[in-house]
């Protein structure tokens, strides 16, 4: 069963309202006693594994992008028999209602959500503002890990098609809209990686020729929320001339940040077609005779 | 392979680390993990503010500012044996960063030169944290050895 949704004013304009949960909203579900029922179930998902260890909200548990949805060998995401046992280890069943939340303005949550999303998980929502918003707020952390009682979450065949593009994809797609969602000095291919972060090993610098740059957190709000549907408009459809029926493909450099911006695609703009191109820069510097275009567009 | 094998060559502080994790499952790993980066020690005053003063390294997820102190290498006779020390920055929002950091003060801090120098290279993956964290993450903790050993190799050099 899946609980009710978050009819907060502030999200109501949205696409979709109905992904996004306040803070308020998780703490009165604590108060409840609903976390961590088989109807709602709280994920944290981060990019330092070590951080959920350190304290978390309540009643949630961990899931790490690399450990539990990646494969362990080749690069992609993990089949539907060990999403069934990863979902159904932590309770979760086919029609529990998940909560994502994590660092970093919840980009490893995103990307969590997108990779339910490949699954068809029907019910999936990010906590608006992540892990920061909540501890800002001086609300409730433990380090207590609950136990959880596995339940049986079906073997799903991961569905990539509506909302993941390979390279040969991308080098079809080129001229039609696509978004880099790094930062500029990436964009531009001054740089490799992202500012402060290690070399992730690309053979070299630039973007995806015609690539549009709107570097991700432009859709973020001091906060870590995520901005109002007008002042989303305002950067992705009057200052980019993208519109809803486009058809969109996102990259980053590993795909985590532009989970995000698919996010506010697919879900606070309702744009139909967006794909998320998780192979990203460190496949596409790497790749041999693709195109790149270099400067700052 | 036996613990003994997996840490061939370590000193014996760094070895009983290893040893530690070799004992536990990758879950209880992670706990002690969390403890290296729970106590990994403030820097000392003379540091606080001078970022100058600290390296960075650049490999790590998240930021992390170390310093290196080569303790009595005037002697170039004895600069094998003089002491080493280490200290640490990473704020609590990178806790496998700090983890990383609070074993390799753990295992190396007040080693002699000669000691340090002699680690090997791939140390930090016989902690058996490549499963626990993935092997990708470990990555910060190689950089990290590799800086502290360079800058020893230099401020005891006479």
């Amino acid at each position: 069963m899946a609980v009710a949704s978050d009819d907060n004013s502030t999200f109501k304009d949205y696409a979709h309202p109905e992904r996004l949960v306040t803070t308020d909203w998780l703490a009165r579900q604590l108060s409840y006693g609903v976390v961590g029922s088989s109807d709602l179930v709280v994920l944290e998902s981060d990019e330092d594994v070590l951080l959920y260890e350190t304290g978390h909200i309540p009643g949630a548990v961990k899931v790490d992008w690399h450990l539990d949805l990646n494969d362990p060998v080749k690069r992609d995401y993990v089949d539907g028999e060990r999403f069934a046992q990863v979902l159904g280890e932590r309770g979760i069943g086919r029609d529990t209602t998940v909560v994502i939340y994590g660092d970093k303005s919840n980009w490893w949550a995103a990307y969590a959500l997108w990779v339910f999303t490949l699954f068809g998980h029907e019910d999936v929502r990010l906590l608006d503002g992540g892990r920061a918003k909540w501890v800002a707020e001086g609300r409730e952390i433990t380090r207590d890990v609950p136990d959880r009682t596995s339940v049986k979450y079906p073997v799903v065949e991961r569905n990539d098609a509506p909302i993941r593009a390979f390279k040969d994809e991308v080098l079809a797609h080129i001229g039609q809209p696509m978004v880099d969602v790094r930062s500029p000095g990436e964009f531009s291919g001054e740089l490799l990686h992202m500012p402060d972060y290690p070399q992730e090993g690309a053979m070299r610098g630039g973007h995806i020729p015609r690539a549009r740059s709107v570097p991700w957190a432009r859709a973020a709000a001091e906060d870590g929320t995520f901005k109002s549907r007008s002042d989303l408009e305002a950067i992705y459809l009057t200052e980019q001339g993208l519109a809803p029926s486009d058809d969109v493909v996102a990259y980053c450099r590993i795909g985590e940040r532009s989970s995000h911006t698919w996010f506010v695609l697919t879900h606070l703009l309702g744009f139909d077609t967006v794909r998320n191109y998780d192979g990203s820069w460190t496949e596409w510097g790497n790749a041999v005779q693709v195109p790149i275009e270099v400067g700052a567009g | 392979m036996t613990a003994g094998q997996v840490t061939a060559g370590l000193p014996e502080s760094l070895d009983e680390i290893a040893q530690d994790f070799a004992a536990l499952s990758a879950r209880d790993r992670l706990t002690l993990l969390l403890d290296f980066s729970d106590e990994l020690p403030e820097l000392p005053e003379r540091y606080q503010g001078h970022a100058e003063l600290l390296e960075r390294v650049d490999e790590c997820q998240s930021p992390l500012f170390l310093a290196v102190e080569v303790e009595g290498a005037q002697d170039a006779a004895r600069s094998q044996q003089a002491t080493v020390r280490l200290f640490f920055q990473a704020p609590p929002e990178a806790p496998t960063t700090r983890g990383f950091a609070g074993i390799l003060h753990e295992g190396l801090d007040g080693l002699t030169v000669g000691e340090v120098l002699a680690i090997p290279d791939d140390a930090p993956y016989r902690f058996g944290l490549g499963e626990a964290v993935s092997p990708l993450r470990l990555r910060g903790m190689v950089a990290m050895l590799t800086r502290i050993k360079r800058q020893v190799r230099i401020k005891s050099a006479v």
